[in-house]
């Protein structure tokens, strides 16, 4: 395998310094770390290091990804072709996976292709190497959209996500919101005509006569008062054979991520189980509202655990609330901010039908908060070592 | 009253190449050198010419700003050269050594019937001073300071560190007038902290706070330990004293000549009689262990701490271990592959190495991967046990921002605590750099 590395050598000459191309050195530098862990050796500080690095990590949860992906494009064409009348007596895996992949590799495609774009660019621009962070966030942004959502927006989304969600505030580590869900709620506000409603969920649901696309929050949100009945059953919803945006549907396979993710101890388990934890007590506290005499509505007299399993709550609390640049940095802030976003998320959910998809709503919204939870945490401490000295030069004065 | 101290979050990092238990006469080397980089912050002022004699114990150079603050020779011979970096600076003091010392008598003394005052002039005369080094800021103790405890660990948690119980052994007379002495010099407390081996050899001395510390590395840095028995506020000064430095100081008391004294643990999987062996400080590295190639990194310290060292350089002043390991200037196929090269050790749970914590490593200097944005959170309180935020510190220290520092708990680190983040962080940030810049800042800023 040496020949690939002297290839490499030879190819990337006019790259390094003092040479002619050494502007754009970050763009070949991305690709050659890509191939090959580089041969930097330790300059100061600690003489051996750990082995591992921000490429590992990222790639770590794009693996956790894979399981919702894969599931994401069969469901993706089940939901249409099963509504069909020549399917009616089941679909064949491979055609519902093909119909899936056929709309989904393309976004994907254009999600990574028009976002490293500009992420080399920024590199090269700035002068610092190409940060990893785009690797998750590129497969985040088409696994969260409906899938019949068109390409341009979503290289709008993308570009509005990196540009003004992320390169703004200085690139990766520097953002607030986390990139992702900036390109969701920008697609959300931007074209609401394809990002809501009961029409978007479900492939080519828009162009085919009786093909559905309604949601169980949608169809919940409609319901108006009393209780709703809803043509899924538990394990359907649990499994996530039901439509919704592309990657967000099966619980079983955001749970499979997230037991990868804390597993290698890349995804704080303290804010998924934080997150469950919220969103669950939010729910009991609906559910006991006709025990108080108040009648509620379809949202809120769903039952709890029901609430934890639809729409894109699982994914959310596990995939994009984990994101540690975007959340609370201690420990202790980690419980506070992940409780909040499942408590937040069911209440946008249930209070405001508009919005059916309110845990968008609630990270973001705890994103912008996670400073303030750091920052109290923090104080404490801060005035536990103020405390201390107050104490001890009290001691002194006294002895004096 | 003692303190356990008992730690649990740090890391025991296991390293192939153990010293074995035996303990060497090294040959004695030809040159000796006292390193001024050793001592931070001192500016050194030489007043000897090439070519002069001198005993062992009298003064190779002093600090600039502080005449008492004297750093002698280890041994007697000629002054041979005093070697200057770029600018000026003074990087290597070195002395052709005579085939055996003469030394310098101070006079004996009794440290416990001495005041407090001749005392303090017979340790910094004789060069004893720069064996206590200040905390805050990681310096060498000024004359004028009286610190409000003084702490000695006798803990060896680091990789590949010699076992300080084992080097010890014979100089517990010795020891025991370095704490008498040292007890003159502080207004507060003698503390000193021992683990299994060296509480054997220890738990008779008179005169100090026992504490016993178990857990992982950095259980035995002394910054660890004064954070849980009496941690610095603002204002306060303490000092820490190496426990082989502390019978060095005993001896100029017992003996009245400066025996720089150290028995020192080669280690590492590339270095060959993994022993320990008897020097003086500031030999020539080269003539214990002859040359080596350019595939093996010679550490003074050990692999955490240590500084990098080539053929025929000095080993450190502070330095108790030797570590000989390879270099890692080779490229890694796809290294970024999780579940991949499990045979570098990882705290991630990225590499399978977790599932094997009782397996000894070969580490190499690679950096594995290239220094990025921080973007992953918790792992570096997981290797600090102290009450400090480190990232937010560090962020704080990258920033300047003083009053942060300060209200971060700035004063109750050094940088050889935030070694273990040195290793673990996958940004790779030089987190040890940052910390010394930021106490480097604090000096300046507020002194």
């Amino acid at each position: 395998m040496e020949w690939i590395r002297q290839k490499l050598d030879k190819f990337r000459e006019p790259f390094n310094k003092g040479n002619k191309f050494e502007k754009y050195a970050p763009a070949i530098n991305a690709l050659d770390t890509f191939l090959y862990t580089p041969n930097h050796t330790t300059q100061k500080g600690a003489h051996v290091r750990d082995a591992v690095d921000l490429k590992r990590t990222m790639i770590t949860v794009v693996l956790a990804l894979v399981p919702a992906l894969i599931f994401g494009m069969w469901n993706g064409g089940y939901q249409y072709l099963h509504q069909l009348p020549e399917y009616a007596d089941g679909v064949p895996f491979l055609e519902a996976f093909m119909h899936g992949a056929w709309k989904i590799l393309p976004m994907i495609a254009v999600s990574y292709g028009v976002g490293l774009g500009i992420e080399f660019a920024f590199a090269i621009f700035r002068g610092h190497e190409v940060n990893e962070g785009y690797l998750v966030t590129g497969l985040l942004i088409p696994m969260i959209m409906p899938i019949d959502i068109p390409l341009w927006m979503v290289a709008l989304s993308v570009i509005f996500a990196v540009v003004i969600g992320k390169e703004a505030f200085g690139g990766t580590g520097m953002n607030i919101l986390n990139p992702a869900l900036t390109a969701r709620a920008f697609a959300f506000f931007a074209y609401p005509t394809y990002m809501s409603g009961n029409q978007v969920w479900v492939s080519e649901a828009t162009t085919v006569d009786g093909v559905s696309g309604e949601t169980i929050l949608g169809t919940l949100a409609s319901a108006g008062k009393g209780v709703a009945e809803v043509p899924y059953s538990v394990m359907d919803m649990f499994s996530g054979v039901i439509p919704g945006s592309i990657a967000e549907t099966s619980t079983i396979c955001v749970l499979a991520g997230a037991l990868v993710l804390v597993l290698t101890k890349v995804g704080s388990w303290r804010i998924i189980l934080s997150g469950f934890v919220g969103a669950a007590v939010m729910a009991l506290i609906f559910n006991a509202l006709p025990n108080m005499g108040i009648e509620g509505n379809a949202l809120t007299n769903f039952p709890w655990y029901q609430h934890l399993i639809i729409g894109g709550l699982s994914f959310g609390i596990v995939f994009m609330a984990t994101d540690p640049v975007s959340a609370a940095q201690t420990l202790r802030g980690k419980w506070i901010y992940g409780f909040l976003i499942g408590l937040f998320g069911v209440m946008i959910r249930v209070f405001n039908p508009a919005y059916p998809e309110g845990i968008m709503l609630a990270i973001l919204l705890m994103n912008v908060f996670a400073p303030v939870i750091d920052h109290y945490v923090i104080e404490a401490n801060i005035n536990r070592r103020k405390k201390r000295a107050v104490s001890v030069s009290g001691q002194i004065k006294t002895a004096a | 009253m003692s303190k356990d101290i008992r730690i649990k979050r740090g890391l025991t990092l296991r390293l192939k190449g153990e010293a074995e238990k035996q303990v060497l006469e090294a040959p004695r080397s030809k040159t000796y050198a006292i390193k001024p980089p050793d001592f931070h912050s001192v500016v050194p002022k030489v007043t000897l010419k090439e070519g002069a004699t001198v005993l062992a114990g009298d003064v190779l150079f002093f600090s600039k700003y502080d005449e008492k603050l004297t750093f002698t020779s280890p041994v007697s011979g000629t002054l041979k050269e005093i070697k200057r970096a770029e600018k000026r600076r003074i990087i290597e003091v070195i002395v052709d050594a005579d085939p055996t010392d003469s030394f310098k008598d101070f006079g004996k003394m009794d440290a416990t019937s001495s005041t407090a005052e001749a005392v303090k002039s017979r340790v910094f005369e004789s060069g004893c001073g720069a064996f206590l080094n200040q905390r805050p800021y990681d310096i060498v103790a000024s004359p004028e300071d009286t610190p409000k405890a003084v702490f000695i660990s006798a803990v060896s948690t680091a990789p590949l560190s010699a076992d300080i119980g084992f080097l010890l052994k014979d100089k517990i007379a010795a020891f025991q007038e370095g704490v008498n002495a040292l007890q003159k010099l502080t207004s507060g407390k003698v503390h000193l902290s021992v683990d299994a081996s060296s509480e054997a050899i220890l738990k008779g001395i008179t005169g100090v706070e026992l504490h016993k510390v178990t857990g992982p590395h950095p259980a035995g840095n002394v910054g660890v330990q004064i954070h849980k028995i009496d941690p610095i506020n603002i204002g306060e000064r303490v000092w820490a004293v190496g426990a082989e430095d502390v019978s060095i100081i005993g001896n100029v008391f017992l003996t009245g000549q400066y025996h720089p004294d150290r028995t020192i643990a080669l280690s590492g999987s590339e270095a060959k009689e993994n022993k320990y062996y008897k020097i003086k400080i500031g030999a020539n590295v080269s003539d214990l262990i002859g040359q080596v190639s350019d595939d093996v990194r010679i550490i003074s310290g050990d692999v955490l701490t240590g500084t990098k060292l080539s053929n025929n350089q000095y080993i450190g002043f502070y330095n108790t271990s030797l570590t000989l390991i390879p270099e890692g200037n080779k490229f890694r196929m796809l290294g970024w592959l999780p579940f991949t090269y499990n045979n570098i050790h990882s705290t991630s749970r990225t590499s399978l190495s977790w599932l094997f914590p009782k397996k000894k490593y070969d580490l190499n200097t690679n950096l594995n991967g290239e220094e990025r944005a921080l973007v992953v959170t918790g792992e570096m309180e997981d290797v600090l046990p102290m009450d400090v935020y480190p990232m937010q510190l560090l962020k704080a220290c990258i920033a300047g921002d003083i009053e942060k520092m300060e209200n971060l708990g700035i004063y109750e680190v050094v940088p050889e605590d935030f070694a273990l983040i040195d290793y673990v962080n996958t940004s790779k940030l030089e987190a040890q750099d940052i910390i010394r810049l930021g106490l480097d800042l604090m000096i300046t800023e507020v002194g």
